[in-house]
């Protein structure tokens, strides 16, 4: 087999793992759009907020440290403890539902039947409010996360391709477990929305406000809920890109990532959210490989929103979006 | 006269049984427009009760005072015998209140069958877990639930469109499907807005018969608002009658029928 092809189908299987994790961003999206039609801005810094706790609980950090250290000129730091990661993420899942909840009573009950474009502007206070609060609470340096995840090549696959191709492909042990993840993750998602009560009344929310309300669906209730497993989504990608580059602001900002994933999906639906990562994901390795050194490289910067506007002019509703029907 | 726990007798026969139903004295303002002055009225069980008038007479604001939709400043709303507090649209549709629009609220993206399955959402009570994974009680639950609803999707005759997408049927089966998802909770008190509202003449008697059948096969009490006055004649066993939010007439509709307030009110008073 030619020495190329070998290496694109290499950099075609990173793009896709690439794509998985670009995926389980816009996937945290889509379901607070689909369920309250708001575009929450603040997903991204939702997940460096909860991966931020996450280090935060088990590490046995002081919350607030700075600021209680500040004020009453004590030398608190930390706890003295050292969680095992299940029970972090567990604590974090609480930390999390406690969030929805105050964002519903705080912010959005107050905003009922707004404009979306309100509710938007809503979500970015929400997101740079979040953003000084997580410095406050946990410091502003970078951390290292390590749920106990595996890293590094898989040497299995890395024998396997040598042994066919002569050539070793080199896949990150992390970006395998966070494929199997998120395969597990829309599992779950697609099982609650389309089989629970829960899920029922979830999708009845989004559908129709009042005709909710008629057959005994609480839409603040299902506000929190939505959000609760928004923060959880947002938890499972914040482990992964935490594990991958460290906890630090720059984890706020793949949210932008999610974006192209988003317009070439569709706003609306799950599955389109993880061909859309995934699409976006091999295409930006594929181009960057084969069009990258013609021009000069760092093609992934910009490649995701290049494809996304394409996307924009022949099919606005993405991949998988409901279509947009105006009757005359 | 109307005995407050006996009830009455209709002129087809049926025994009518005591108040589900008793507003009291309710006003409703908006700013300074006031939609309903100062009417009192009841809802009995097992009867069919139609409220008439005018466009802008207050009908639907006071379908949507009964269903929690607006709370009216003055005046208290008495539910089989105790007095319901202020509360919200979903909480009175769990106690049993079902209802459905003048403008039809359905969920588009949904099949007919997920729709009327919605109206059982209250009655489900499973935990989450067992549902997702659809094992022990929530399978059984569901089947039950699902059984419920079969038996209101074949009276009233949408077997045929169970499957299909809610957004992709004509303006009148939407209208049936809406009454289907209200009857599913097994409602103690039916609502129905305008369920006649922009259909042709045979849509109106199929949907008259689904009415009357509704009433007489499951003994639902139902309280609908409707401005086609024949229609309402035929169907209902009392009317209220209300024009610019007040309460003009109430009685059978033989009674309303001769009741001068009312003829001048439909079809208007030469002032000279």
């Amino acid at each position: 087999m030619p020495e190329q092809l070998v290496f694109a189908m290499e950099v075609f299987l990173n793009g896709l793992m690439a794509g998985v994790l670009y995926a389980l961003v816009a996937l945290g999206f889509v379901l607070i759009y689909k369920a309250s039609g708001i575009f929450n801005y603040a997903q991204g810094v939702m997940a460096l907020f909860s991966a931020m706790t996450l280090v935060g609980i088990m590490e046995g950090q002081v919350p607030f440290s700075h600021l209680i250290n500040a004020m009453l000129g004590t030398h608190v730091h930390h706890f003295g403890w050292h969680l095992p990661a299940v029970l972090g993420i567990l604590l974090t899942m609480v930390v999390m539902v406690g969030l929805a909840w105050l964002v519903q009573v705080v912010i959005f009950r107050h905003l009922v039947n707004q404009e979306p474009i309100i509710l938007f502007m809503a979500t970015i206070g929400l997101a740079y409010f979040m953003e000084g609060f997580g410095d406050l609470m946990w410091g502003a340096e970078i951390k290292k996360l390590d749920v106990g995840l595996p890293q590094g090549i898989n040497l299995w696959i890395d024998e396997t391709t040598f042994n066919i191709f002569d050539y070793g492909f080199f896949i990150d042990n992390l970006d395998i477990v966070a494929t199997i993840i998120a395969a597990l993750l829309v599992g779950v998602l697609v099982a609650f929305s389309q089989y629970t009560k829960q899920g029922r009344a979830m999708r009845a929310v989004a559908d129709d406000h009042q005709a909710a309300l008629s057959v005994g669906v609480s839409l603040s209730f299902i506000w929190v809920m939505v959000w609760s497993v928004a923060g959880f989504v947002a938890l499972v990608a914040g482990i992964m890109w935490g594990t991958k580059s460290g906890v630090q602001f720059s984890l706020s900002l793949i949210a932008l990532k999610a974006l192209p994933v988003l317009m070439l999906g569709g706003f609306t639906s799950i599955p389109g959210a993880i061909v859309g990562g995934l699409i976006i994901g091999v295409g930006e390795k594929l181009f960057e490989f084969a069009i990258g050194p013609i021009i000069g490289g760092a093609t992934e910067n910009w490649f995701a929103y290049v494809l996304a506007l394409v996307f924009l002019v022949f099919r606005p509703q993405g991949l998988f979006g409901d279509k947009i029907i105006e009757r005359v | 006269m109307l005995d407050q726990e006996q009830g009455y007798v209709t002129a087809d026969g049926r025994q009518i049984g005591g108040t589900v139903m008793d507003m009291r004295n309710i006003t409703l303002r908006f700013g300074g427009v006031t939609a309903i002055k100062d009417i009192s009225f009841d809802i009995r069980e097992g009867e069919i009760r139609a409220i008439i008038g005018p466009n802008g007479a207050g009908k639907s604001s006071m379908l949507n005072v009964i269903s929690g939709f607006y709370v009216p400043q003055e005046g208290q709303v008495y539910f089989r015998g105790e007095k319901r507090a202020p509360m919200r649209p979903y909480e009175v549709a769990r106690q049993g209140i079902a209802r459905t629009f003048q403008n039809i609220a359905l969920f588009e993206g949904m099949s007919v069958l997920d729709n009327v399955m919605t109206g059982r959402l209250t009655q489900m009570k499973a935990g989450i877990l067992s549902q997702a994974l659809w094992r022990g009680k929530a399978e059984k639950e569901e089947v039950e639930n699902r059984e419920i609803c079969e038996k209101v999707i074949d009276f009233l005759e949408i077997q045929h469109i169970r499957k299909t997408p809610v957004a992709r049927l004509p303006y009148g089966l939407k209208k049936r499907v809406e009454l289907a998802r209200a009857l599913a909770s097994e409602p103690k008190l039916l609502l129905l807005d305008e369920p006649m509202a922009g259909m042709n003449v045979e849509e109106k008697e199929d949907m008259s018969r689904f009415i009357l059948d509704v009433n007489d096969e499951f003994g639902t009490t139902i309280a609908l608002i409707e401005h086609d006055m024949g229609v309402v004649m035929d169907l209902s066993d009392r009317v209220v009658v209300m024009d610019y939010g007040r309460k003009i007439g109430d009685g059978t509709p033989e009674e309303v029928r001769n009741n001068q307030e009312v003829i001048d009110a439909y079809l208007g008073v030469s002032h000279d």
